[in-house]
């Protein structure tokens, strides 16, 4: 068959997760910040700059699993065994995020502040075990005969709880920069004092990480430092430099879009520099997209339905970002 | 914990998950088919009284969609965390359904649930009707993908194993495997009726309390009317479904009967009432009643039924257990029945909206199609071990190797979540209940230009008032 199924299953799935890290990445971040304002209306007001998209964005984190589940069963089996714990800890903080949302407006004021905690809680909790996972991930898993073969604990290390926290300092700057383009007066200036440690912060992990993954890891060190590779590849780090000077710059002359522009370029390029660390693999270290495929008749079937249907969604998810465009202010609630 | 090995631990929490789950798809399907007829009605007969309910149990089915979505995100996941060998030995078949199943629910919330639940004075009378109806229909497609890969690990077809894994070879066969048709029928039935005795329920207790009102008596003349047609018919599928799973899987019969063994010669008695011992093989204090076992399966006088001790003893499902869940199953149905039967004799002089005994009698039975549709589903998985699919893969060699103890404390976790955060829910949805549906008054649509909210998504539908419009939901 001409057609390489796997390749377009892993593009539509590595889509579908940025996608997901994008768009949740920064309603996450608002839960993050939350301890950080105190006034009952700001504290609205960050609320309802997501309250009517978020829902949309988790639908990309239930399309990853799901299409995982058809197109790569293996590793679907095989990742989910590994990070069970993580896994489930960062569904219960979903969980609680998403309720959160709903109850804490329909709550009496006497309650509000324990939706407030579950909505902090469960963004952090979510957003760390997330950011474990991830690290995990790219540590990659011990696999014997098509099975995880590694321990319960193997996703504890150094360098998997580091991405942990530094996660969460993405999404926090995220948030963060959403804020400053959604909303003004008192909290927009709060968030553009938040905005500068923030982004010092992160330029720091993204250093850590661009030097601990090649020196733990030869693999990844070869793929980035061989000629000429490392000719391709240059322009990624390059631009990381370029966007954070240019993010400091904005949220300097307190700019109101650009930084978080700027953000998102920026976990676009952390995530492509994922990509060419890995690819092609999608067990890390050894196991491609080719090897852990479903058969070609289940990733054809399911291709005809997800390529109807995905246009649709996508199509939905910028309509509804448009109509919900501008400022929130605090006599405004979208909510 | 409990004396419990690991996989036992990881079985409980997959039970408990999905229970939970199931009961907010159960009813979203069956009021979004509800409020598709209220709005047809509504447009045939212009009666105010059907755009009052809509309106009502519109609210409803967004608070009840919205846990549905945050339930079913764990269950996306729990496959592969928890059995993530059956996952590799079978994903190329029930990954791409549940793909599907997903696809559908998500173009349904993309596309027309926004519409259905905001877009009442924004778009056109017909466009909206039409958004109504493609939301029930894609509550009905959904079930139809995530029943066909259930049945097919209960009777599975169309597949090859090679190398030691499920290969799809046909599709239609996948899909339409043997039990398929049953199942979709039953559980979509199960909907409707579970759903008929909630609404019914909610109009007895406004009617108990004095709230009578045309729209009441409308929901509760509805649903008995439901109870009254369907609830029969849901017996008679549950009948074909069960000659089916006779021919496919005569064991669980037998254990759903309690039934060890057959003398020579005699037909297979029914027994009502017993408890059925796996480890002496045999049915304590049984209370049985001679042919009516082979009657009923066979429809015949003396042909018998399969016994448990005709299968090997590490294929027999725990008949302990759904010898019980059937009978729950069954009693419930059957009270259902009397429910439609005395709501029919009480019509004749109206008196189905004044008998307190009838209406008490409705009111307890308001969770009794959830706990029918938790009791049918246990017997029918229960019932499926010790196959995770059913003749091809043990539900032993299907887990993921995970030690007790992390399986003891995830289990915990989701249990105490659980109930917190899905109990708030449901006592959120109790509260829109009791608050009854408007009557007469000219409705305001949710958001929309001068309104201080503008919701977007399913759970904001249902603005209870609680803050600044509270003086115009309290003025019924």
């Amino acid at each position: 068959m001409g057609i390489d199924l796997p390749l377009i299953w892993a593009v539509i799935i590595i889509f579908g997760v940025m996608m997901y890290v994008v768009m949740d990445g920064f309603d996450l971040g608002i839960g993050i910040l939350f301890p950080f304002v105190k006034a009952e209306h700001d504290r609205d007001v960050m609320m309802n700059t997501v309250a009517p998209v978020w829902d949309g964005n988790e639908t990309w984190l239930v399309l990853g699993g799901a299409g995982l589940f058809g197109a790569f069963p293996m590793a679907y089996a095989v990742v989910l065994e590994a990070l069970y714990l993580p896994l489930i800890l960062m569904l219960i903080g979903l969980i609680f995020r998403g309720v959160a949302f709903e109850f804490r407006f329909k709550a009496t004021a006497a309650k509000r502040h324990v939706w407030d905690k579950a909505f902090i809680g469960g963004s952090l909790l979510a957003t760390f075990f997330q950011g474990v996972a991830l690290g995990a991930f790219i540590e990659g898993f011990k696999v014997v005969d098509r099975h995880y073969a590694g321990g319960a604990w193997d996703w504890v290390t150094p360098f998997s709880l580091f991405s942990g926290l530094g996660l969460i300092v993405a999404y926090a700057l995220l948030g963060c920069t959403w804020l400053i383009m959604k909303t003004e007066g008192p909290l927009q200036q709060q968030m553009h004092v938040l905005g500068r440690p923030l982004a010092l912060v992160l330029l720091a992990v993204i250093g850590i990480v661009s030097l601990w993954t090649p020196i733990a890891y030869p693999q990844i060190a070869e793929r980035w430092f061989s000629m000429p590779n490392l000719l391709w590849f240059m322009p990624v780090p390059i631009l990381v430099m370029v966007t954070f000077y240019g993010l400091f710059k904005a949220i300097a002359r307190s700019a109101h879009y650009t930084p978080f522009l700027l953000t998102l370029v920026l976990i676009f390029l952390g995530y492509s520099g994922l990509g060419i660390s890995i690819w092609p693999n999608i067990i890390p270290p050894s196991i491609s997209i080719w090897e852990a495929a479903a058969p070609p008749q289940s990733q054809g079937f399911m291709l005809v339905g997800t390529l109807f249907i995905l246009p649709l969604i996508l199509g939905y998810t910028f309509w509804s970002y448009y109509v919900f465009r501008g400022k929130v202010t605090h006599d405004q609630g979208y909510h | 914990m409990f004396g419990l090995e690991a996989l036992e631990l990881a079985r409980i929490q997959f039970a408990f998950t999905v229970s939970f789950h199931i009961l907010f798809p159960a009813i979203t399907i069956g009021l979004a088919s509800y409020l598709a007829v209220l709005e047809g009605l509504w447009l045939r007969t212009d009666n105010r009284v059907y755009r009052d309910l809509y309106h009502f149990w519109s609210k409803i089915f967004a608070v009840n969609f919205g846990m549905g979505v945050v339930s079913g995100l764990v269950m996306a996941y729990q496959f592969g965390t928890n059995w993530s060998r059956f996952s590799d030995f079978a994903g190329a078949v029930t990954g791409p359904l549940l793909t599907y199943e997903v696809l559908t629910a998500f173009f349904l919330e993309a596309g027309f649930l926004g519409v259905m639940l905001f877009g009442w004075s924004r778009v056109g009378r017909g466009l909206h009707f039409f958004s109504t109806l493609m939301v029930a229909l894609g509550t009905l497609v959904s079930t139809f993908w995530i029943l066909a890969s259930n049945s097919w690990m209960q009777t599975p077809q169309g597949h090859e194993i090679i190398d030691g894994r499920v290969i799809p070879v046909d599709w239609l066969a996948v899909i339409f495997n043997p039990s398929f048709p049953y199942r979709l029928a039953h559980m979509a039935t199960a909907a409707f009726v579970a759903t008929a005795f909630f609404v019914g329920a909610s109009a007895a207790w406004h009617l108990l309390r004095g709230r009578d009102n045309p729209a009441v008596r409308k929901m509760l003349s509805m649903a008995m009317w439901m109870a009254l047609i369907v609830a029969p018919v849901q017996a008679i599928i549950g009948d074909f479904h069960g000659l089916n799973t006779l021919k496919h899987q005569p064991v669980k019969i037998a254990a759903i009967e309690g039934h060890w063994e057959n003398k020579p010669g005699e037909a297979t008695p029914l027994i009502l009432f017993g408890i059925p011992d796996m480890e002496a093989e045999t049915t304590r204090f049984k209370v049985e009643i001679p042919v009516l076992g082979s009657l009923i399966l066979t429809h015949s006088l003396d042909k018998q039924v399969p016994a448990m001790k005709e299968f090997p003893k590490e294929d027999r499902p725990n008949s302990t257990i759904i010898f019980w869940s059937f009978r729950v199953m069954v009693a419930l149905g059957m009270l259902m029945i009397a429910a439609g039967l005395w709501s029919l004799w009480l019509r004749r002089t109206g008196a189905i909206y004044h008998s307190r005994p009838f209406l008490y009698f409705v009111l307890w039975m308001g969770p009794s199609g959830l706990i029918a549709i938790l009791a049918g589903w246990f017997t029918t998985e229960i019932g499926r071990q010790p196959w995770v699919v059913y003749g091809l893969m043990r539900t032993a060699d299907g887990v993921s190797n995970h030690s007790y103890g992390q399986l003891g404390f995830t289990l915990v976790m989701f249990v105490v979540v659980y109930f917190a955060v899905f109990g708030t829910g449901l006592a959120y949805m109790m509260r829109l209940v009791r608050k009854g549906p408007h009557t007469g008054e000219e409705e305001q649509p949710p958001g929309g230009p001068g309104q201080k909210r503008t919701p977007a998504r399913p759970l904001s539908a249902a603005d209870d008032g609680h803050e600044a419009n509270s003086s115009l939901t309290e003025r019924n």
